[in-house]
């Protein structure tokens, strides 16, 4: 079966969450299934020109090129081989081929916190300027809370003007307790105090703020290993989860980044932010293909519950599905 | 399928196509093919892209191609210039108002470093223009955004202005106006709050604002980073703003910044600035040269090219290509042809310029030059009838050019073997229209 029928069967009702990714891909859906289906309309078989047009949708979504490049060719082939010219069926192939690897990747995959069985759970943040690290963390402290966990924050970018500040307030709207190092202090006695400090009073979850960072400057990455080890030196096997956050808007270079702060530390997950602002989801698939490390949470819009789980089923729906017609 | 390097690439086409003088459609598309490639991967937008190629392939069709290089490395020359020319004049500088307060605002989507570049463009504006400047944050939805602000304000000895809590951005932007006009500044910049672009409450907050203050400058921030949708963004924000200039920030990084080309193609507002580094100094006027060779890559075709036609003056190369053809190939045409591949360089230095070039060793570079400036010493020490015609040279001949030339009759007789075996070559490649193709084996490089 078709990921299209499967996913149209699969979310015939309508469910807050299903909503929620419907509501946040709009953009996405728009520049991706939505223009597939009006050149699937277009033409009545498929020739060189259809393949240029697809190929267009596919980098526009920012897919990225080489994926992009390799998916036409694989297609061409198919078409050719087995004589397929009917073009709603080429898309079909060509959603089939992009994303069922990831459902089958996916299964059975929870993107929830996993937490320790004792002490403190710790989660660092990692990511580049201006990719939203504070407002993530400050959404993850949220729902956490929400589940009725301790959270705690630490406000480790000591680098960036009003960062400490940024988190401080976050902290106050959410009472949770917060340990705010000095300005220009050193981020990794900053992120030891603040385990250490989870660990004396009970904490369950303790989220660690670090720098926005360019994976080009090897001393400010070097530092984040070095964040790790200490925070491993007071709780043991702390940090058990290390997310990097990227930037939904971000284009070629999102696979760039992920590839040196995956190699500067070890990463449990990906963040994205902002997907509600851009009219693309390709970057996902991207990193998944080309890092191997899966994305936990996805932001769908800029209120306090709009950073979900993610569940690639819903995503994929909203992606490509968007109202469900039949179902309706 | 796997995907070859770059430069790989490149030199499987250049080793396809050369000694074609004129750009065609044929001998264009393959290169085209790559450019297009290159400008996809770095996030320039697919429609720009689409366009632009064809753009250049309509001005490149015919035009000749520079002595030494092939028709690849030309067309990559005229990307570059294209985009080059595109990007627009370098410095553009920041408007000033000559009657009083330069208003000017910085917008764009969350994150892309508006708050820093206010900073930024304080401290130029204090320490390179010996302006009075306020900063003024606009940004009352970030937790701790007028802090910021205010933070960088105070390290700079720059003047700040705020209102405190859940106030209104255009109440506070209309008392930064009063204060920057009453007490004697030259410059307020407004920092506003990040937002999407799709955000029909916030883009109409922008609106009032920029009714309401009437800047001399509103700025977009582009991340360097951004992808494909950078460029939808751009005409948002233009469309309801009338952008008079974009800034780059994050150049610091390995994003390509593609954007700013999609971004000039679109909307033609310049670009004026490129933020590169986290420090309050790292603002630097924006360079298109550099920028051009940053978004296609390429930059050691791009140079190449350069020198060709710096170095050849392109009638006398025809002038030599016909003669050469002709048959009339003598021992001076061989000087002329070695240098004027001494001009465009040390054949080490060309050498690492061609990607694809077979690898000399420093030995074989070396004694390629040693032997270049010998032939020189030898042909030089020729009469002109000898030259013409060596043909004629017999052994007392030969001595006296040894002596004179301070070399052997065996580098002589050497010199006059390398001469037949490129009369030869001369022959072969008859036929074969040639812009100024070194005819020389050995160890002599071949373009």
């Amino acid at each position: 079966m078709g990921l299209f029928k499967f996913l149209k069967q699969k979310f015939t009702k309508k469910d807050e969450k299903t909503e929620k990714y419907r509501e946040g891909l709009s953009k996405s859906r728009a520049a991706f299934a939505n223009r597939l289906e009006e050149l699937g309309k277009r033409y009545k078989s498929v020739n060189a020109e259809y393949f240029e047009e697809l190929e267009e949708i596919l980098i526009g979504a920012d897919v990225g090129v080489e994926t992009t490049l390799n998916l036409i060719d694989n297609l061409l082939s198919k078409s050719k081989d087995e004589g397929i010219s009917d073009p709603k069926q080429i898309n079909d192939l060509l959603v089939d081929e992009m994303f069922v690897g990831y459902v089958e990747a996916g299964k059975g995959i929870k993107n929830d916190i996993r937490f320790a069985e004792t002490g403190p759970t710790v989660l660092l943040m990692v990511g580049a300027n201006g990719v939203g690290k504070t407002t993530s963390i400050a959404k993850l402290a949220y729902r956490y809370q929400k589940q009725g966990k301790k959270v705690m924050l630490v406000a480790g970018d000591t680098f960036r003007a009003g960062a400490r500040e940024q988190l401080q307030i976050w902290a106050e709207r959410l009472k949770t307790p917060i340990l705010v190092g000095k300005q220009d202090a050193d981020p990794a006695s900053v992120a030891y105090d603040g385990v250490k400090k989870a660990k004396e009073e009970g904490i369950d979850l303790c989220i660690v703020d670090t720098a926005g960072r360019l994976q080009t400057k090897s001393a400010l990455m070097a530092e984040l290993s070095k964040i790790k080890r200490v925070i491993g030196k007071e709780v043991e096997g702390a940090p058990q989860e290390t997310f990097l956050v990227i930037d939904a808007t971000t284009g070629q270079n999102g696979i760039s980044q992920a590839r040196a702060f995956a190699e500067a530390t070890p990463l449990t997950g990906i963040v994205i932010t902002k997907m509600d602002g851009t009219s693309k989801g390709g970057i996902i698939l991207s990193i998944r293909e080309q890092i191997g490390v899966p994305v936990r949470f996805i932001g769908l819009g800029e209120k306090m519950d709009d950073l979900e789980e993610f569940d690639l089923e819903r995503y994929l729906n909203g992606l490509l599905v968007g109202e469900n017609k039949d179902g309706d | 399928m796997a995907f070859e390097s770059l430069s790989d690439r490149f030199a499987s086409i250049f080793k396809k196509i050369k000694g074609e003088s004129r750009l065609t459609e044929k001998n264009m598309t393959e290169m085209l093919r790559e450019i297009r490639i290159a400008l996809l991967e770095a996030d320039v937008n697919f429609k720009v892209v689409k366009s632009f190629v064809k753009e250049v392939e309509e001005k490149a069709l015919g035009q000749d191609v520079y002595a030494s290089v092939n028709p690849s490395q030309m067309i990559v020359k005229i990307c570059h210039d294209e985009i080059k020319n595109l990007l627009g004049e370098e410095n553009e500088e920041l408007k000033e108002n000559r009657n009083g307060l330069t208003k000017v605002m910085l917008v764009g989507l969350q994150g892309t470093g508006k708050t820093t570049t206010a900073g930024k463009l304080a401290l130029y504006l204090k320490d390179k223009k010996k302006k009075k400047v306020l900063l003024c944050s606009l940004d009352v939805y970030r937790p701790a955004a007028r802090e910021q602000l205010q933070e960088i304000a105070n390290s700079l000895g720059v003047a700040f202005y705020t209102l405190e809590g859940n106030s209104n951005p255009l109440d506070i932007a209309r008392r930064a106006l009063i204060k920057g006009q009453t007490e004697g500044f030259d410059y307020v910049i407004y920092d506003t709050a990040g937002r999407l672009q799709i955000d029909q409450e916030l883009m109409k907050e922008l609106r009032d604002l920029s009714a309401a203050i009437h800047p001399e400058e509103t700025l977009l921030l582009v991340d360097a980073a951004a992808g494909q949708d950078a460029v939808n963004v751009a005409m948002t924000f233009h469309n309801d703003l009338k952008l008079t200039g974009a800034i780059m920030s994050k150049l610091d990084g390995d994003a390509k910044g593609g954007s700013a080309l999609s971004l000039k193609y679109m909307t033609g507002i310049p670009i004026k600035f490129q933020g590169v580094g986290e420090k309050l100094t790292d603002l630097e006027p924006f360079y298109p040269d550099r920028m051009a060779d940053r978004i296609l890559g390429m930059g050691d075709v791009v140079s190449l090219v350069e020198k060709a036609k710096e170095a050849i003056d392109e009638k006398q190369a025809a002038k030599e290509a016909g003669r050469l053809f002709e048959g009339n190939f003598d021992l001076e045409d061989m000087l002329r042809q070695m240098k004027m591949v001494q001009k465009i360089g040390s054949i080490g230095a060309i050498a690492k310029l061609i990607p694809g070039m077979p690898k000399l060793t420093d030995d074989q570079k070396e004694k390629a030059e040693k032997e270049m400036k010998s032939f020189e010493a030898i042909i030089n020490s020729m009469t002109p009838y000898e030259r013409k015609h060596p043909e004629v040279l017999k052994y007392s001949q030969k001595t006296r050019i040894a002596k004179g030339s301070g070399k052997t009759n065996a580098d002589v007789n050497r010199v006059l073997k390398r001469f037949e075996t490129s009369k030869q070559m001369m022959k072969q490649m008859k036929g074969m229209r040639n812009g100024g193709m070194s005819p020389f084996g050995g160890p002599f490089p071949k373009f």
